[in-house]
């Protein structure tokens, strides 16, 4: 019986409350506002907050879902399933931690981490599966993009470890933080922050490093052959992913979600912050070849990461 | 006005198709998209894959080599999708009417929904145009 309760709680965390309906929601309203501050920097009025909801909706609901002749079907429709239930458990893990930061266990970290990687090998092994030229393209460039920023972004992940005493415990690290104050406030954290918001950048696909899914040159790319269902579920993993990570980063940066009245208010303040460096600097910056991401990202980015780690040896 | 009418006439991904056209429309299609008429307002979205899309917009005569071509891609839209024709190439084949290349109209290749007339059509015109779009989607669900 108490595994039966067991069992429903988990449940509920995954499917309705922190987990999937909750971090859709989110998402989709997220996606909202970047779609809303886009067009307000182009000096544009920008589509009503309903908008994404509507959209994959319509994905949803009343497409047809076109699957290519001679396509291996599993494969084909199983990978948006896959994206979508690992950016579930990634939002699910890090929102249930910060509620209560006992609950994680020994290497949540490093789970996380490779949770974090599942949506776009997912978007890959799909776009590979679907036989399309442009697809295949496509997925070859987020394979190179995801090799490129990995580097800088497990680096700057090491300080956050270093700094909670070299555990890989999530909770460690906010305890750690509520007692010693976040880990923005120390120099190492502070560009470990920042080497951080440029990889995010890149994970979440954002628009210097669309590569994988340039609409004007390769037609949307890795997502060119998916149509109705699929297409909503991918779009759906990609707005609790939008969602997810910036959490995720207020958690290892800014000492996670506070629930009194004003530091609730607070952790708006910052995920709002996070949301509008990321828009800003999308808005800013045209599209870079591959080469040049992977320049950027195995050249300067990885250095300053490599600076931060050395700080955070030295105590900084 | 059901939850699927609403879904589809509020949130429509356009693929823009230019079957031989001279460009006009094409570029008079981008300003649509400026500041000045926002067409994101009402959800429209232009896409750059045919299986996204729920209406295709066609530019130009229609000619004889793209014809095949535009009965493919009207084949791997996902349906409930639409047809927009557009300017009077797109309409009727404009001044091209009576030349040895342009066979058949754009109506006659595959079913058109809305017609949005001129040469190339304004900005204004394009906005009446999806308003008779969003008109058409919703007689059509009472029928």
């Amino acid at each position: 019986m108490t595994y039966m309760a067991k069992a429903l709680e988990y449940a509920f965390l995954y499917l309705i409350f922190p987990g999937f309906l909750f971090s859709s929601a989110m998402g989709l309203l997220i996606g909202w506002i970047d779609r809303k501050v886009t067009a307000r920097i182009q000096w544009r009025v920008g589509p009503p907050w309903y908008q994404n909801f509507i959209d994959v909706l319509k994905l949803l609901l009343y497409k047809e879902t076109l699957v290519p002749e001679g396509v291996s079907k599993t494969f084909f429709l199983g990978m948006p399933a896959v994206a979508m239930a690992s950016a579930t458990l990634v939002s699910t893990i890090i929102l249930v931690i910060n509620a209560i930061p006992q609950k994680g266990f020994i290497g949540d970290l490093i789970v996380l981490v490779y949770l974090l990687a599942m949506p776009s090998i997912a978007l890959m092994l799909g776009a590979f599966a679907s036989q399309n030229p442009l697809a295949s393209l496509g997925a070859s460039r987020e394979m190179k993009l995801m090799l490129s920023y990995e580097l800088p972004f497990i680096l700057s992940l090491v300080v956050p470890i270093m700094k909670s005493g070299y555990s890989i415990r999530l909770g460690d690290i906010l305890i750690k933080q509520a007692n010693n104050g976040s880990l923005i406030g120390s120099p190492s954290g502070a560009i470990s922050f920042f080497v951080m918001l440029l990889c995010i950048q890149a994970k979440l696909g954002f628009v210097p490093f669309d590569i994988s899914e340039a609409e004007t040159e390769i037609m949307a790319g890795a997502y060119i052959e998916y149509s109705g269902k699929a297409l909503g579920i991918f779009k759906l993993a990609k707005a609790i992913m939008t969602f997810a990570v910036p959490i995720f980063l207020i958690t290892l940066y800014f000492g996670g979600i506070k629930f009194s009245p004003v530091g609730f208010i607070k952790t708006i303040l910052q995920f709002i912050l996070i949301l509008v460096l990321m828009i800003v600097i999308k808005n800013t910056n045209p599209r870079v070849r591959i080469d040049q991401a992977l320049k950027f990202f195995w050249g300067p980015v990885a250095l300053l990461a490599v600076l931060s780690v050395a700080l955070a040896y030295l105590g900084y | 006005m059901g939850l699927k009418e609403k879904v589809l006439t509020k949130s429509m991904f356009v693929f823009h198709l230019s079957s031989g056209s001279c460009n006009n429309c094409d570029i008079e299609l981008l300003d649509c998209l400026t500041p000045r008429y926002d067409l994101e307002r009402f959800g429209v979205v232009l896409v750059g894959s045919i299986r996204h899309a729920d209406a295709l917009l066609c530019t130009g005569s229609a000619n004889r080599q793209c014809m095949p071509r535009i009965k493919k891609i009207y084949e791997q839209m996902p349906k409930p999708g639409f047809v927009i024709a557009w300017g009077a190439c797109g309409s009727s084949r404009g001044l091209f009417k009576d030349s040895y290349n342009t066979t058949e109209p754009l109506d006659e290749i595959i079913p058109v929904d809305v017609y949005i007339p001129g040469c190339p059509p304004k900005p204004e015109a394009i906005l009446a145009g999806i308003k008779k779009l969003i008109d058409r989607i919703n007689s059509k669900s009472k029928e």
